[in-house]
């Protein structure tokens, strides 16, 4: 049984498991969450740990690869992790197949269009001119 | 799949009774939606003030920190999501263990529920206390 799959050898000859791709999507959210756990700890350290919170420290602490890389991650891993989650309420709400399907498409486009944006800041901050 | 409306649906908060276990799942959820809707809206907002230049970031500051009814919006947002995010980590650690099988015991599981309330409020004071300077 390799990891994402939803059934034991058993459970494929009863016809068990997830009906869709419900294993992948079981097993990201976990590994998101680890993830999200540790860039998150790393993200509440750093603010402690800087001396100010204003704009030119903000920039130089974004501007060295010890902070673009970490943020980069934390970005990218945060709007899967929070779009997955939110996805996995939207199922156990809504019931009509259609709306769980738009809904599903609303969030996917906000995550990604959002998630483009902080990204898209970052590296304005990263590889902007010196503060 | 179809569903015959005719049926009722699985009991909901208003029916079954309240215990640490329920009120931590539901916690969960509430805390991840807040997490995943107000924090990375506030959160990319950050970003973008920050790459946007010295004017955009008086402006986001200032909304930041402009008071509601004499408190700062900044204490009912931020600590908010502060302690989301410990609640959410907490009950998600909680997951993660009750995941690998353990932790279903009635008294072990009631235990965890209660220590992942009592902890998120210790570490949001601790966060906070961190980030005001109280040791420093």
């Amino acid at each position: 049984m390799s990891v994402g799959e939803t059934s034991t050898p058993l459970g494929q000859v009863r016809g068990t498991g997830s009906a869709k791709h419900g294993g992948e999507h079981w097993v990201r959210e976990r590994l998101t969450s680890a993830a999200s756990l540790l860039l998150g700890l790393w993200l509440l350290l750093s603010l402690m740990l800087l001396p100010r919170l204003d704009r030119l420290t903000l920039t130089e602490w974004l501007q060295a690869p010890s902070g673009a890389v970490p943020m980069a991650l934390l970005i990218v891993i945060g709007f899967i992790h929070s779009v997955d989650g939110l996805k996995t309420a939207v199922d156990d709400y809504v019931h009509d197949q259609g709306g769980r399907l738009l809904i599903h498409g609303i969030l996917t486009f906000v995550g990604i269009g959002a998630g483009s944006v902080a990204l898209f800041s970052l590296a304005k901050i990263a590889f902007g001119a010196a503060a | 799949m179809t569903r015959n409306p005719d049926r009722p649906l699985s009991p909901h908060l208003t029916i079954w009774k309240w215990g640490p276990g329920m009120l931590v799942s539901i916690l969960h959820r509430v805390t991840g939606g807040a997490l995943a809707v107000a924090g990375l809206a506030l959160f990319t907002w950050w970003l973008w003030a920050i790459a946007a230049g010295p004017n955009e970031y008086e402006k986001f500051v200032s909304v930041i920190s402009s008071e509601t009814y004499g408190i700062p919006l900044v204490l009912l947002v931020l600590v908010g999501l502060t302690w989301a995010f410990w609640q959410h980590t907490l009950s998600g650690i909680r997951h993660m263990v009750m995941d690998s099988g353990a932790g279903f015991e009635l008294r072990i599981n009631r235990l965890f529920a209660v220590m992942t309330i009592a902890g998120s409020l210790f570490l949001t004071a601790l966060t906070w206390a961190l980030l005001m300077g109280v040791w420093a």
